[in-house]
């Protein structure tokens, strides 16, 4: 087992022009499981590219185990990989995929058989052994690639979007499998995804970048729950965060005609606009008024069938609520909400900047 | 309705037509050929194999210079696909996995190549070869058709290459193999195939090249060259075996090259 | 998107041979040819270009070679058209068409002489067919007949090189979407209509390659003459053959040579411009 530190990688590539990966600093610590997220093109590939070693930094350093592995050919890192494509070789047997690395470590051929079986029952690959890539499904491909990350034993283990070519049922299935798998290993693990839901999901912690950098780092809930910056708040969540312009003045929050109490911490924010930012699950809607409730009218009602996703209008903004599923809603009526202090995050409106408490 | 059937009909008439134009004359050099010569002296010629003779055939195939020509022709197209595969599968890969400057110019110096008329370049290797002590050798021929078959070599095996994903060889990289490994345990089984086309393509070229391989020899002639120069004082039925000679290994590669054909000749050239 | 950088060396040692080789092999020749054509023993001269001009067989080569180009290339086009039309109909049989349709891909011109010699030789199939008939033959391939001699070689030359153009076309149309076929038979576009407005213009760059390629490429017959004519037919190329071979003239042989790939060169120039526009329109 061992530790993944990354330090101040950098990372054009030629004819590029600008940089892939800008400074990226993070460390994965010993069987940790960090998901690196963050929309296509912000350098989340590259970075786990780096580290498997099939990409050469400009500069900065690679740390596997606390050895610099930043000039090592990938084979000299002790570590493996699962591929977005998985990358099977189609002109041989599952068998001998899943043995690859035992085949190129030279693993005698009671224990190749040996660890073979075991990776191949982990992932219910027993009865496809010998068969040909071509004739199994997409899904049992995905199994293969895993297995035969698996079956190495490597002290790291990278994923680059290993479930994004599954359909969105078996990815849901899958996710699930994969973390008992790899919880069970208990392997360093570096995961790359540009789903949200999976980097919840599936991170010990997680790592959001964008034009890359890492924007934040922490463990699922927490990046959720208190992002860091606006595009954090946009990127992550389903419904994405809902943000709004509010005007700081004698104590309160001013939305349109609406107002709210304003924390103490915004008090130098005082006669200035701020950005409050506040997820759907965390805002309150009724049918009746009431005190500190603010009206708003409902556009858009979404089933979603555990709840309902509405989207409503609240002076000038647009917000999206998650009510009940059993909320009587309907286009055009008029509700109102009301959000729990606590809930609120506030943004500075040039930087989008959290502002701390 | 009854229009669409009788368009279907039109159809399949057409294509029958157009098989007819372009097998007949295979069927008839094949009768020729194979016909004896008193049936081919006679006139009107049988349409039909009446008399089937190896007569013609074996009359060819003993005259002078033709099994030499044959031998030559082997060794010649052996020579060239040897030659091509080891220069250009490399090049080949180099164009499929690496983004390097110049690689655009590579491709059109490629493409610019293939529109060197042979003739151009014949004649005056001839005097190359003269000071060079090469003339009228196999090897000549050998590497003239080299020349010629590199620019497609080159193009059909960077097309394997670019079908073998590079996700897999980094995988094989991952999983323990050195770049060397990789490419002989992953890439090459898979392209395989693919390189034994492109190694058939510069054969085929070799085979069927007249002007040159005439060009550069003198004694050691290819078959083509040998039937093309002894053409004017040859009986008929000489030429129609010939021409037989010729055309059989053709047969035999496009029926073997099918699934490879609009690659080679279609995709590759743009 | 893999790191380049540092493998750049590597890709260098790879296409090196390859550079070698055709440099040694085409670039070297066409230097010392340039030497042949325009240098006797006694310095410059421009002796051998003039004794090209003032040959006999000089302007009537240049002139058959020309008649070739203009009458053989459209009739190809139209023939390789309909076959690949006809393909995409998906015909009973189609891969026995398709197979036989190609195997001329293969067949050297030489052999393709032969093959028709069998057909228009005075007492070859075609005569037979017609005494068959009870029609008198007729001396297709006879020097003064010089008007069926041309159709013998454009017939031959049909017959075998339109399986190259027939096969461009079809992976042409292989690379068009059916979608856009398809969308347009939804607006009632009839077949005349789809095929003049959605699939020849998406074919135009095929067709434009194929045309270059079987232009430069027609500029080079030379044994299917050789083999259904002897000299009767002069072509440009076959001109360098006889200076070379018959009148051991090297010198006029690649003045001759020269002057073919001076059109070959501007037939390749247009080919280079297409595949510019190409590359600056994706």
């Amino acid at each position: 087992m061992s530790s993944v530190v990354v330090y101040n990688l950098v990372k054009t590539y030629a004819g590029g022009d600008r940089r892939a990966t800008d400074g990226v600093s993070l460390e994965v610590a010993d069987g940790e499981f960090l998901v690196l997220v963050g929309p296509s093109g912000c350098g989340k590939t590259t970075l786990l590219r780096m580290v498997a070693g099939l990409e050469t930094p400009d500069s900065g350093t690679v740390s596997i185990g606390g050895r610099d592995v930043t000039y090592l050919p990938p084979r000299q890192r002790g570590l493996s990989m699962v591929f977005q494509s998985y990358a099977i070789f189609p002109h041989m047997k599952v068998r001998q995929n899943i043995g690859f690395g035992l085949t190129m470590r030279k693993v005698p051929r009671d224990e190749f058989d040996r660890r073979v079986k075991r990776a191949a029952e982990l992932l219910h690959l027993e009865e496809y052994l010998d068969r040909y890539p071509a004739q199994l499904s997409g899904g049992q491909r995905q199994r293969v690639a895993v297995a035969r990350a698996i079956v190495v034993d490597a002290a790291v283990l990278l994923m680059d979007e290993p479930l994004s070519n599954l359909d969105a049922l078996l990815r849901l299935q899958f996710r699930a499998e994969l973390k008992r798998i790899v919880g069970q290993l208990g392997t360093t693990t570096l995961y790359v995804t540009h789903d949200q839901a999976e980097a919840m999901s599936l991170g010990d912690r997680v790592a959001v970048m964008r034009d890359g950098r890492v924007a934040q780092l922490g463990a699922p809930l927490a990046v959720y729950d208190r992002p860091a910056d606006r595009f954090v708040g946009g990127f992550l969540g389903s419904p994405p965060m809902n943000f709004l312009t509010a005007r700081v003045g004698g104590g309160a929050l001013a939305v349109g005609d609406a107002s709210l109490q304003a924390p103490d911490h915004l008090s130098t924010w005082e006669g200035r606009d701020v950005v409050v930012g506040v997820r759907a699950e965390n805002i309150q809607v009724a049918t009746e008024p009431a005190a500190g409730w603010v009206p708003a009218r409902i556009e858009v009602v979404e089933p979603t069938g555990a709840a309902l996703l509405l989207t409503v209008r609240l002076a000038d903004e647009q917000l999206k609520v998650q009510a009940p599923a059993t909320f009587p809603a309907a286009p055009d009526a008029r509700v109102h909400l009301r959000a729990e202090p606590a809930a609120l995050r506030f943004y500075d409106p040039e930087s989008g900047l959290a502002l701390d408490a | 309705m009854r229009r669409r059937r009788w368009q279907r009909a039109a159809v399949q008439a057409a294509c029958v037509a157009i098989t007819l134009f372009m097998g007949v004359p295979l069927y008839l050099i094949a009768l020729a050929a194979l016909s004896s010569r008193a049936s081919l002296n006679r006139f009107p010629l049988p349409l039909l194999p009446t008399e089937p003779s190896t007569e013609t055939m074996s009359t060819f195939l003993r005259s002078t210079g033709v099994t030499g020509g044959f031998l030559n022709s082997l060794t010649v197209g052996l020579g060239t696909v040897v030659l091509a595969l080891l220069v250009g599968v490399p090049a080949g890969y180099a164009v499929a996995r690496y983004a390097f400057r110049g690689r655009d110019t590579y491709q059109l110096f490629l493409l610019l190549t293939r529109a060197l008329p042979i003739v151009v370049l014949s004649v005056p290797l001839a005097r190359i070869f003269l000071d060079a002590g090469l003339y009228d050798t196999t090897y000549a021929v050998m590497l003239l058709h080299t020349a010629l078959a590199l620019p497609t070599t080159v193009l059909i095996t960077a097309a394997i290459f670019v079908g073998v994903s590079h996700e897999q060889e980094e995988a094989a990289m991952i999983f323990g193999a050195s770049p060397v490994q990789a490419f002989l345990r992953v890439v090459a089984p898979q392209a395989l195939p693919g390189i034994a086309a492109a190694a058939m393509f510069a054969f085929m070229l070799s085979w069927n090249e007249v002007l040159g391989a005439t060009v550069l020899t003198l004694n050691q002639r290819t078959l083509p060259a040998q039937v093309l120069t002894t053409l004017a004082d040859s009986p008929l039925a000489y030429r129609f075996a010939g021409g037989l000679a010729l055309v059989l290994p053709a047969l035999v590669f496009i029926a073997v090259m099918r699934r490879y054909l609009l690659n080679m000749w279609g995709t590759t050239l743009r | 998107m893999t790191g380049k950088r540092a493998r750049v060396p590597a890709a260098v040692l790879l296409i090196a041979p390859s550079l070698v080789v055709m440099t040694a092999l085409f670039a070297w020749p066409l230097v010392v040819g340039v030497g042949q054509a325009f240098s006797g023993p006694d310095g410059p001269t421009l002796g051998y270009v003039r004794r090209m001009l003032d040959d006999p067989y000089f302007w009537p080569a240049v002139r058959n070679t020309g008649l070739l180009i203009v009458v053989l290339i459209p009739i190809q086009f139209a023939f390789a058209l309909t076959m690949a039309l006809l393909l995409r109909e998906r015909p009973r049989l189609a891969g026995l068409h398709f197979y036989v349709w190609v195997i001329p891909l293969a067949i050297s011109d030489l052999a393709a002489g032969l093959v028709w010699l069998s057909v228009f030789a005075d007492r070859g199939y075609l005569n037979s067919v017609l005494d068959h008939l009870g029609v008198d033959g007729y001396a297709w391939l006879s020097y003064q007949n010089t008007t069926t001699m041309f159709l013998a070689v454009v017939v031959a030359e049909l017959w075998r090189s339109t399986s190259l153009v027939l096969v461009i076309v079809v992976a042409g149309l292989q690379g068009i979407p059916k979608d856009y076929d398809e969308a347009a038979a939804v607006f009632g576009a009839t077949y005349w209509q789809r095929l003049r407005h959605v699939v020849l213009p998406q074919l135009r760059p095929s067709l434009q390659v194929a045309l270059i390629l079987r232009t430069i490429l027609a500029l080079e017959t030379f044994a299917v003459a050789q083999a259904l004519t002897g000299r009767s037919l002069p072509l440009l190329v076959g001109e360098t053959y006889q200076w070379y071979n018959v009148l051991q003239n090297p010198n006029v042989a690649t003045a001759i040579a020269l002057v073919v790939l001076a059109v070959s060169m501007l037939a390749a120039a247009g080919y280079l411009r297409l595949l510019r526009d190409r590359t600056a329109a994706r």
